[in-house]
C-alpha cells in the first residue's frame, strides 16, 4: 500500500456501535473488530475518495503530529485490514 | 464473569434439498410443523441484539427452504445484526437474491460439496445440484454480494483442495473456509467413510500454507484441521457458553449444535423463557462454562485457557463422558482410544457407503 492508494470499506464490511459493550466495532464476515480511538480516527477518513497521503495529511493536522509517522501507522493499520479482506484498495 | 454472546447460529429449518452425510444437524431432525414462525424469529433476533449478539448466521438445513427468508433477513437487520446467510444456494433464484439484497443481507456463505458435478452431486445426494449451485454463484458474483465459500473437506474430496481454492478465486469469493469434517451429527455415523488419511492431511496443510501466502489480499483462507490428527484439542465454541449460541428450528437454545448429545442436560426453549435468562442462568449453559469444572489434567495444564479442555460433545462421543478431557489431547490417557479408532477406520481399503442425512 502506498501514498497514492485509495482505501475503501467493501460491501459486507461496516461500522457499528455496540451498545451492550459500549464500543465501536467493525463488522465483516465472521469478524468483529473492536475499534479503538486510532482505528476510529483512521476509518473516519476512509471514504473511497481520499488517498493514504490525503488521510495522513488530515490526521497529521488534527493530531499535530509528523505526517511521516502518521502515514506509517495508517499504512500498517489499513494494510492489516486489507490482508483480512476487510478493506479494498485501489491505486 | 460471564460474557455476553457475540454470535448466534439460527437453524431456521431442518428441511434441505441436499442430504450431505456430514451434516452438522442432529440425527433426530425437527419437522416443519414444529418450526418457529416469522414473528417468533423476529422476537429472538431482537432479544439476541439486546443481549449483545452482533453476528447472526441464518442457517438450517437450507434456510432458503423457508418461504419467509426475506422477511427474516429484514427482521434481523432491523434488530441491528450483521446478517449472514449460510446456504447451499438451491432455491435462491435471481429474484430472491435481489429481494435479499434489498432486505439488507450482509453476506452469503455458500457451501461447496465438490469441484465438479460428479463428486458434488454424489456427496450432496442431489442430482443436478452442482450445476444449479454454479448458476447461483455466478449470479451472486454479478451482484457483487460479499461471498465466502464453505468447503467441507474429507477423505473423498481432500485431494481436490487446490482446485477448491481455485474455485473460490474464480467465483470472486473473498474468503474460503476449508473446513475438515468434525465428527458430530451425521458425520459421526459416517466417520469411517469421511476420515482422511494422514498423507491427505499433511498435503492439505502444505497446500493451505502456500495458498495463504500466494493469495494474500485476494482470498482469506480459514482452515479447520481434522482434529483427530491434531496434538491438542480445538477450543470448541471458544469455550462452552462463552461467545456463541445456537437456536434449533423449534426454538431450543443450545451452547453448540451438538449439545443435545450430552445426556442429563435439559435445554430450554426461547418460546418459554427469555434468551437472557437461558444464556446467563440455565444449568445447561453453566455446566461447562469457564474452567472450574475441568478435570485435574486440564486444571494444571498450560493450555487450560487456550482450549478449555476441548470439545464436550467429542468427549461424549468417543469416551461416553462429557466431562473428560477431549481425547484428541495427547496428554489425555484416552488418546490411545482415538488413535485406535483412526488406525482401524483409515486402514480400510474401501470406505463404507454413506448414510445420507434424511428427515
Amino acid at each position: 500500500m502506498g501514498p497514492a492508494d485509495v482505501p475503501s470499506l467493501p460491501r459486507g464490511v461496516r461500522r457499528h456501535f455496540d451498545r451492550v459493550r459500549d464500543t465501536p466495532v467493525l463488522l465483516g464476515p465472521e469478524r468483529v473488530l473492536m475499534l479503538d480511538q486510532i482505528g476510529c480516527a483512521v476509518l473516519d477518513h476512509v471514504d473511497g475518495q481520499a488517498s493514504i497521503d490525503q488521510i495522513s495529511d488530515t490526521l497529521a493536522g488534527l493530531y499535530d503530529a509528523e505526517k511521516s509517522e502518521i502515514m506509517a501507522d495508517v499504512i500498517a493499520y489499513l494494510g492489516d485490514l486489507a490482508d483480512k479482506r476487510l478493506l479494498d484498495v485501489r491505486p | 464473569m460471564t460474557n455476553a454472546p457475540l454470535a448466534m447460529l439460527a437453524e431456521l429449518t431442518h428441511r434441505c434439498p441436499l442430504a450431505c452425510p456430514y451434516c452438522s444437524n442432529p440425527q433426530e431432525l425437527t419437522a416443519k410443523d414444529r418450526e418457529l414462525s416469522t414473528e417468533q424469529w423476529a422476537d429472538i433476533f431482537e432479544q439476541a441484539a439486546g443481549l449483545g449478539v452482533l453476528q447472526l448466521h441464518l442457517s438450517g438445513g437450507e434456510p432458503a427452504s423457508r418461504r419467509d427468508i426475506v422477511e427474516l433477513v429484514a427482521a434481523a437487520r432491523d434488530a441491528g445484526l450483521y446478517t449472514n446467510l449460510i446456504t447451499s444456494g438451491i432455491g435462491l433464484t435471481p429474484r430472491r437474491l435481489q429481494a435479499l439484497e434489498d432486505a439488507g443481507l450482509d453476506h452469503i456463505q455458500l457451501s461447496v460439496q465438490g469441484v465438479n458435478a460428479r463428486i458434488a452431486d454424489r456427496i450432496g445426494g442431489y442430482k443436478g445440484g452442482f450445476e444449479r449451485k454454479m448458476h447461483v454463484a455466478d449470479h451472486i458474483a454479478q451482484m457483487g454480494f460479499p461471498l465466502t465459500l464453505n468447503a467441507v473437506m474429507h477423505r473423498e474430496n481432500l485431494d481436490d483442495l487446490e482446485a477448491t481454492i481455485e474455485m473460490a478465486v474464480r467465483l470472486g469469493a473473498r474468503r474460503i473456509e476449508v473446513a475438515c469434517v468434525q465428527f458430530q451429527g451425521w458425520a459421526l455415523s459416517n466417520r469411517a467413510a469421511l476420515q482422511p488419511s494422514r498423507d491427505q492431511v499433511d498435503a492439505a496443510k502444505r497446500i493451505v500454507r502456500a495458498a495463504t501466502e500466494r493469495l494474500r489480499g485476494t482470498l482469506v483462507i480459514d482452515f479447520v484441521p481434522p482434529d483427530y490428527y491434531s496434538d491438542f484439542p480445538k477450543a470448541c465454541m471458544n469455550g462452552w457458553g462463552s461467545t456463541g449460541v445456537n437456536i434449533t428450528p423449534d426454538g431450543t437454545v443450545l451452547p453448540c449444535h451438538a449439545a443435545e448429545t450430552i445426556p442429563g442436560l435439559t435445554f430450554a426453549r426461547v418460546t418459554e423463557q427469555p434468551l437472557r435468562d437461558i444464556w446467563y442462568d440455565s444449568r445447561a449453559f453453566n455446566a461447562y462454562r469457564g474452567t472450574d469444572w475441568l478435570p485435574d489434567l486440564c486444571q494444571s495444564c498450560e493450555r487450560r485457557d487456550i482450549d478449555f479442555g476441548g470439545c464436550r460433545c467429542q468427549a461424549m462421543a468417543v469416551l461416553g463422558d462429557p466431562s473428560a478431557t477431549d481425547p484428541v489431547c495427547r496428554k489425555s490417557p484416552d488418546r490411545a482410544a482415538l488413535d485406535a479408532l483412526l488406525v482401524q477406520e483409515v486402514s480400510t481399503v474401501d470406505a463404507p457407503d454413506f448414510i445420507y442425512r434424511k428427515l
